[in-house]
């Protein structure tokens, strides 16, 4: 072990003030008992109760969650195929440029996402709404499940495929009760993944959005602009929870099938 | 009683079971595989032997439908299984690193295969069980694949690929991943299981003595082509090149010019030295190249000048010490380096014969055999 130093202990304790401080300020204020957010007043949970009565934020939140579920289960379809594309089939013409393509995306500033949606969905004369918002957050949240699916695919034993293959599967069973089975955790992480980010979308969301359609950072953002209220920072507490647990979730499964399949190693060495 | 020999290959009315007619493999410019022709027939224990990059494991994936020939045709019971994939083949393989599913146990893992067919719960589970007692696995029926042994996992291996009773079972260098003594006490179980069941049993090997072991007929391959297909003895005993002699076991060549009358030969091979006398069935012309090669255990060393058709003096450089055997390398006053193996039947301290000794090496006229190449 180190020495404690109070220069590392100063740097680490500054580093997460910087991180941390704003959520928790967010989070202590939502439980003040004062209608006036800087003031402390005591201790109360009534803006929660508050926020609960409240059907607008009640309809945003059901159609936020509506986007997450499909959205994520739609990106993560379409991620894995891209995955089990690239890692699969070799060398071909563009493949380098393909994979590129992917991940473009990851890097490509949300506002021209939104706005070439935007434009395409007018341009098609496809009406706004939940439904538009949903293909929004696919195209950019496939991107990250398809990350996190080929680095798990392209340690894949593809011999376990084969033998799959050979004892009288057809190239589909294989893959749905061989290859998916073992990646798995990999495809529920990268689920998990679309779904924080679709959760917490506000830029895109806002493009592709119509009057029928408000997801709860849209709500949360028009509301601020009237001024801060207790129950926005009750909301986002929740909402910070959410994200929380997910991104734990997501950790916890990819260490626990990164020991398995580091105990799996370790055994087949043993038998070399 | 008169005990059959099993030798399907020397039988004309006897039908192959595999044919591989006019086989080519090229990946890119690279050819794997070079207009290769083979029978292999039912029962047999095929072994391919050869280097790695030789081509044999292409051959095994070409017989599982996992590569497909560039020309060429290959028959499975007279029919051509080219254009059927590997999922409609009577053919399973056992995988050099096993491919067991690490999310199945040892009993779901045996009855995968048979679980893709139409077979009931209960002729499934009777199927598996009697795998399960096949290779001794009853015991680990409800473990999964990290929980057992190497030596286990090979064996569940097997028994997942013989599971769906195969025409042909394919064998990917099975015991490269087991110790040499475990290996030695597998290769047994191998032939015994193959008697049992009858199957016939295709296996890709690099290691020449497994290879002898288990085999019926042993095919050497280099760079993609057949080099000699025989039976362990005659391709130990009788090679047709210095490779095949040279790749199987340990061999002294000498590379002489031969002089034949009838079916004896004599090679001259240095200056100084006696003609090496032996026997041959081909015809050399006189002068011609040829090279002798005879094996270490074929060659006497003794101290004392023996009385035999080929004597050769040298002197001790080096005693290979194996426990059973011993192997000598003696160097011949031309510099030649020759090896002699002797087995230990006496205890270290009663033999005479150590570094530095002058002796005598000696061999029959029908010791060793003449290559042309």
């Amino acid at each position: 072990m180190k020495r404690f130093s109070w220069f590392n202990a100063t740097t680490l304790t500054l580093g997460f003030a910087f991180l941390y401080l704003p959520m928790v300020i967010l989070v202590i204020y939502s439980f003040n008992e004062s209608k006036l957010v800087t003031v402390w007043a005591g201790f109360s949970t009534k803006w929660y109760g508050e926020l609960l009565r409240n059907q607008e934020f009640l309809d945003a939140a059901w159609v936020t969650l509506r986007v997450a579920v499909f959205s994520s289960t739609i990106a993560t379809i379409l991620g894995t195929m891209a995955a089990t594309v690239l890692v699969r089939s070799g060398r071909f013409m563009g493949r380098t440029l393909f994979s590129g393509m992917i991940y473009a995306p990851l890097v490509m500033p949300e506002v021209i996402t939104g706005l070439s949606l935007l434009l395409l969905f007018i341009g098609i004369g496809l009406d706004r709404g939940v439904f538009t918002i949903v293909l929004a957050h696919t195209t950019f949240s496939m991107c990250y499940v398809s990350v996190v699916v080929s680095s798990r695919l392209s340690s894949f034993d593809r011999s376990l495929e084969e033998a799959a293959l050979d004892l009288g599967c057809s190239p589909f069973a294989a893959f749905r009760l061989v290859t998916l089975p073992i990646i798995a955790p990999a495809v529920i992480s990268g689920w998990l993944l679309a779904f924080t980010l679709s959760l917490d979308d506000l830029v895109i969301a806002s493009f592709t959005t119509g009057p029928s359609a408000t997801t709860l950072p849209i709500k949360i953002f028009s509301a601020v602009r009237l001024g801060v209220s207790p129950e926005i920072n009750a909301l986002s507490t929740l909402m910070i929870a959410i994200v929380t647990v997910g991104v734990i979730t997501t950790s916890l499964i990819t260490k626990r099938a990164s020991v398995a399949q580091q105990r799996d190693e370790q055994a087949a060495a043993r038998a070399t | 009683m008169s005990q059959t020999i099993f030798a399907p290959w020397d039988d004309p009315n006897e039908k192959p079971l595999i044919q591989f007619k006019g086989v080519t493999k090229r990946f890119g410019d690279f050819t794997a595989i070079d207009n290769l022709n083979i029978d292999i027939f039912e029962r047999e224990f095929f072994a391919l032997l050869g280097p790695s990059g030789c081509g044999k494991t292409t051959l095994m994936r070409m017989l599982a439908g996992f590569e497909n020939p560039t020309s060429g045709s290959i028959l499975l019971a007279g029919q051509d299984i080219v254009p059927v994939p590997p999922n409609k083949r009577a053919v399973n393989m056992m995988f050099q690193s096993y491919a067991l599913f690490p999310h199945l146990s040892v009993w779901d893992n045996i009855a995968f295969g048979l679980r893709r067919g139409n077979a009931s719960k209960d002729e499934i589970a009777d199927r598996v069980e009697e795998m399960l007692r096949l290779t001794r696995l009853s015991k680990f029926a409800k473990r999964k694949p990290h929980q057992i042994s190497g030596g286990q996992r090979q064996r569940v291996a097997l028994a997942r690929s013989l599971a769906k009773a195969p025409k042909l079972l394919l064998l990917d260098e099975p015991l490269g991943a087991l110790d040499a003594k475990l290996r030695q006490d597998t290769q047994f179980e191998l032939m015994d299981i193959q008697e049992k069941t009858g199957t016939t049993f295709v296996i890709v090997t690099h290691d020449q003595e497994e290879a002898m072991t288990v085999a019926s007929r042993v095919a050497v391959m280099d760079e993609g082509r057949l080099i000699q297909v025989a039976t362990p003895s005659v391709i130990y005993e009788a090679p047709e090149t210095v490779y095949v002699a040279d790749f199987i076991g340990d061999v002294n060549i000498i590379e002489g010019t031969a002089s034949q009358s009838g079916d004896k030969v004599e090679i001259t091979w240095a200056e100084g030295e006696m003609p090496i006398r032996g026997t041959t069935a081909k015809t050399f012309a006189p002068g011609q190249t040829c090279h002798f090669a005879i094996r270490p255990e074929k060659v006497t060393i003794t101290t004392e000048r023996p009385d035999s058709a080929n004597m050769l003096q040298g002197r001790v450089i080096d005693i290979a010490y194996l426990g059973n055997l011993s192997t000598y390398h003696v160097k011949l006053p031309n510099g030649t380096m020759m090896k002699a193996q002797t087995a230990n039947t006496r205890r270290l301290a009663n033999r005479g014969i150590t570094w530095e000794d002058d002796v005598w090496l000696s061999f029959t006229d029908t010791a060793g055999v003449l290559l042309e190449r």
